[in-house]
């Protein structure tokens, strides 16, 4: 039985980032050679700037709503309500107490995030499905008017915008390109490698089991309500942190209005198009997401030129986005990371045929 | 005293808006089982298609006529794209269908028919009128009043018509439906066609408020605590859910709003919808479901 | 050790249910001694996965106690059911679809989780330690059941009887006292069936596991049970050995003489 147990968590095997303790994983160590070596390198402040810092960003939040949407089965679309108080609550830290570094504030943001979290994610006990869905919306809409009407959020800005005070680690100032993308790469590497042994655990398993069926899950034992709890805790943990890099890092500035609902659509749509309930299908969907409007522009530019002005393109933009969700949702249910797998195996099996 | 009557009969009447948004969602969960988000962009496409044919220099019963039929092909269209492909996936599959769906049609309106502000005028007077020493808006009660007419004949076709008859048997049970040969399709077509026509009733009559432009896509958001405090299978409840959704959003704003910084609308009826599920979880008419194992 | 002179691990005490005014369990008593195998028969819609529903707390009753080892509850929580060592599967297989036979076999244990959140979330070697006993008892239970060469695969995509025997083998892992059975031979053939005696036969003698199972094969029941309790609109019927049972008229009247 032994050559079996370095697959213990064998349902999971499609992802890329899967820590196996035995073999070497040799894709994995490329992968992260590739982004902490090879990319600082080659990669040029455009590529950080406007593709690989929102891109890994959005991949962590992914991965936070997929925790609780893909993992735990509870639909949520209020996942931007909580990478605000993330982005919020690690700006209060970084400006009211001196000297914290940095990556404490992120910490610190994540866990007022996951108290947030907690809080809505009470209901959960008695409302159930799309009932439990409309709790997350009111806490999108709540979130977003606190962190407008209360100027203490925003220090009394009169813009309402919050900026990062400082970023900075060790004496290393943290704002050029590189050095932003570089702690953001740092955060997605932990988290992820979190995620995972959290996925393969006793809780990952009692997640799946409350989504695939909940009250078998109570008869066998497992305390549903404290692990839907722990869900949306956890899930809004990743959310808040990637809120306030994204507010920090990657935008500079923002306000209530960066984490409005199409926010929290967005995040949705990362986990539907890379897979529920995978941990690299949110890489995959986030990397999706961030780059089909740079290629529907270039494509824009290039072929409409003149023809077609910016507004019509957002507009085309919606229509292809909305038809994609479509067709995902009834060609690939469990989205681009299984159309990859079934590409694998159809290579692997390919020279055979032969 | 006066005062809160003003407050309370506005907010019923703003809420028969409500209603009439919650009920297209109703029939169309009722009769497919979807959770359509698209309601809302349904709603803006009916009313910038009525708007731009006016602009065309169509006269309004017309307009209103070619908008019914753009809306009823539309509907055929999304059943065979859509749903026909999607039947006997998870709810929340179709629900995220219908989000991705809300974006094709928001784009389509907006490509095809221009994201400025448009003024509709549907020769209504905006003037007060008073009740005693209460001062009612005339539009408000116009729209409320139509909303009113569109639901009972709603009422009379579902009672006395053959389609009537089948859409509610398809409702109860549709396995039953099914086997007694009622064509499901077709059904779900006509549901999704009178859903649109619900949304260019609401259109029109918000629009001709405050101007016909994306925000009257965002409807869909003040419709669902409505459903969630009228439950989601039960046309009464929509229409209640409306009026209490209406009136408690309006009082809220006005007699606790000012102690908590303004501008709550946005959450309170969300906040009202979680209080009542807690109390009731299947909404005030909806059936409590029996878990079985 | 002969089961009929142990004392009663479960007792069922004047037990009613009802849904919407019907009445599924009507005043029901009888207790279940400990090792014994305890079969409830009777026609459909007599109350009987409604009264299992009763033992693990998925229902309330109307009135009436369930006493199991000397603790009397009225409604017990289903959490509360597991954690005392009332084991159960469900007429309609109640697994997790999307998860593996492995997994679906893991989340038996969790109850038995001793590691917390950071330990499991850092992968620390508390956790880590604990993993690896689960997955030895996951495997021993895979090697009972014959259920290896599918531990990789959805359980969704196995056959109905394959999944009926992970499902024992989910409520098996965490050691129950007490185990509950609804139907765990439906659909089955005769080989199949054969077979699924066998394991439930194995339990009993191996573990000492008492088992309560509702089944409709009436040969079936006399070979695998010592104890019958026939129930029939809500109402107990016939109660005693297998013999007893078969030769007694009212049960013959309203079960035996109807379905064959």
């Amino acid at each position: 039985m032994n050559q079996h147990s370095h697959s213990l968590p064998a349902s999971y095997d499609a992802a890329p980032l899967e820590l196996t303790r035995r073999a070497w994983p040799w894709p994995l160590l490329t992968l992260l050679l590739v982004a902490f070596v090879l990319i600082p390198v080659l990669g040029d402040d455009y590529w950080l700037n406007a593709i690989l810092i929102p891109f890994l960003i959005l991949s962590l939040a992914g991965l936070g709503l997929n925790l609780l949407t893909g993992y735990t089965g509870q639909t949520s679309v209020g996942a931007a309500g909580f990478m605000a108080v993330g982005a919020f609550a690690t700006y209060s830290l970084l400006l009211r107490v001196p000297g914290l570094p940095l990556p404490l504030a992120l910490v610190g943001g994540g866990i007022i995030a996951a108290g947030v979290g907690f809080v809505f994610g009470i209901p959960s006990n008695r409302i159930k499905g799309f009932y439990l869905m409309v709790t997350t919306l009111a806490a999108q809409f709540f979130l977003e008017w606190v962190f407008t009407k209360f100027p203490w959020f925003y220090n009394y800005a009169s813009s309402g915008t919050i900026s990062a005070p400082r970023l900075e680690l060790f004496g290393y100032d943290l704002h050029s390109p590189l050095g932003r993308y570089l702690l953001v790469l740092t955060s997605v590497v932990l988290l992820t490698w979190i995620a995972v042994n959290l996925v393969r655990s006793q809780i990952g398993r009692n997640w799946m089991a409350i989504r695939d069926m909940d009250t078998a899950a109570a008869v066998i034992g497992i305390s549903v309500d404290r692990h839907k709890r722990l869900a949306f805790a956890v899930s809004s943990f990743y959310l808040g942190v990637a809120g306030a890099l994204w507010a920090f890092a990657y935008l500079g500035t923002a306000s209530a209005s960066s984490f409005d609902i199409n926010r929290s659509f967005q995040i949705l749509f990362i986990i539907i198009i890379g897979g529920m309930g995978s941990i690299a299908g949110n890489f995959i969907g986030a990397a999706f997401i961030s780059l089909l409007p740079l290629l529907l522009n270039q494509i824009g530019q290039g072929l409409l030129s003149g023809m077609v002005d910016a507004g019509q393109l957002q507009n085309l933009q919606k229509i292809i986005f909305g038809m994609l969700i479509i067709w995902f949702l009834v060609k690939e249910p469990e989205g681009l990371i299984r159309l990859l797998a079934n590409l694998g195996e159809r290579l692997k099996a390919w020279p055979l045929r032969f | 005293m006066t005062f809160f009557l003003e407050t309370l009969i506005g907010g019923l009447l703003a809420g028969t808006m409500y209603s009439l948004v919650a009920l297209g969602f109703v029939l169309i969960y009722k009769a497919s089982g979807v959770f359509n988000f698209a309601q809302g962009a349904m709603l803006l496409f009916a009313a910038l298609t009525f708007v731009s044919l006016q602009e065309q220099g169509l006269p309004f019963a017309l307009a209103l006529i070619l908008t019914v039929v753009v809306m009823a092909l539309g509907a055929i269209l999304i059943e065979r794209t859509v749903l026909r492909p999607l039947v006997n996936r998870s709810q929340i599959t179709l629900f995220m269908a219908t989000l991705g769906l809300s974006f094709v049609i928001e784009g389509l309106a907006q490509g095809l028919m221009g994201a400025q502000v448009r003024a509709l005028d549907l020769g209504i007077e905006d003037v007060p009128l008073f009740w005693g020493d209460v001062m009612v808006s005339q539009f408000d009660l116009v729209a409320a009043a139509t909303a009113a007419l569109v639901v009972t004949v709603l009422a009379l076709l579902f009672n006395r018509t053959r389609i009537g008859v089948s859409l509610r048997a398809v409702a109860d049970d549709t396995r039953a439906a099914l086997s007694i040969g009622i064509n499901l399709n077709r059904i779900w077509q006509i549901v999704w066609a009178v859903a649109g026509i619900l949304g260019l009733v609401a259109g029109l009559l918000w629009g001709a408020r405050q101007g016909v432009q994306f925000s009257l896509s965002l409807v869909v958001l003040k419709a669902l605590p409505v459903l969630i405090i009228g439950g989601f299978t039960s046309i009464g409840g929509a229409i209640v859910g409306g009026l209490i959704v209406g009136a408690a959003e309006n009082l809220a704003e006005v007699y606790i709003g000012p102690y908590i910084g303004g501008g709550i609308t946005p959450w309170f009826a969300y906040v009202l919808a979680i209080v009542f599920l807690y109390i009731r979880p299947a909404g005030l008419f909806g059936e409590p479901a029996i878990e079985r194992v | 050790m002969t089961p009929q002179m142990a004392e009663p691990i479960l007792q069922v005490q004047a037990i009613s249910l009802s849904f919407k005014g019907v009445k599924a369990i009507n005043d029901l008593s009888f207790s279940v001694r400990r090792g014994e195998i305890c079969a409830l028969i009777g026609p459909n819609g007599a109350g009987k996965s409604s009264l299992l529903n009763i033992l693990n707390g998925v229902y309330r009753p109307d009135s009436g106690e369930v006493v199991f080892e000397r603790e009397h509850f009225r409604g017990i929580h289903p959490l509360e059911a597991a954690r005392r060592g009332i084991g159960r599967t469900f007429q309609n297989n109640a697994l997790f679809k999307k998860m593996t036979v492995l997994d679906n076999l893991l989340t038996g244990l969790s109850r038995h989780t001793q590691s917390g959140f950071f330990a499991q979330a850092l992968g620390l070697p508390r956790a880590r330690h604990e993993a690896r006993q689960f997955r030895e008892r996951a495997e021993n239970i895979l090697e009972f059941l014959e259920l290896q060469p599918w531990r990789s695969v959805a359980v969704g995509k196995l056959a109905y009887g394959q999944q009926k025997r992970v499902e024992l083998g989910r409520a098996l892992i965490a050691e129950p006292r007490l185990l509950l059975l609804d139907e765990p031979m439906a659909g089955m053939n005769a080989e199949e069936k054969h077979e699924m005696s066998r394991f439930i036969l194995d339990i009993n003698r191996d573990l000492g596991t008492t088992v309560v199972l509702i089944e409709h094969d009436i040969k079936v029941v006399m070979g695998l049970s010592n104890h019958v309790v026939v129930l029939d609109y809500g109402r107990k019927v016939g109660d005693g050995t297998p013999t007893e049972v078969q030769s007694n008229p009212e049960v013959i009247s309203a079960y035996l003489g109807t379905v064959h």
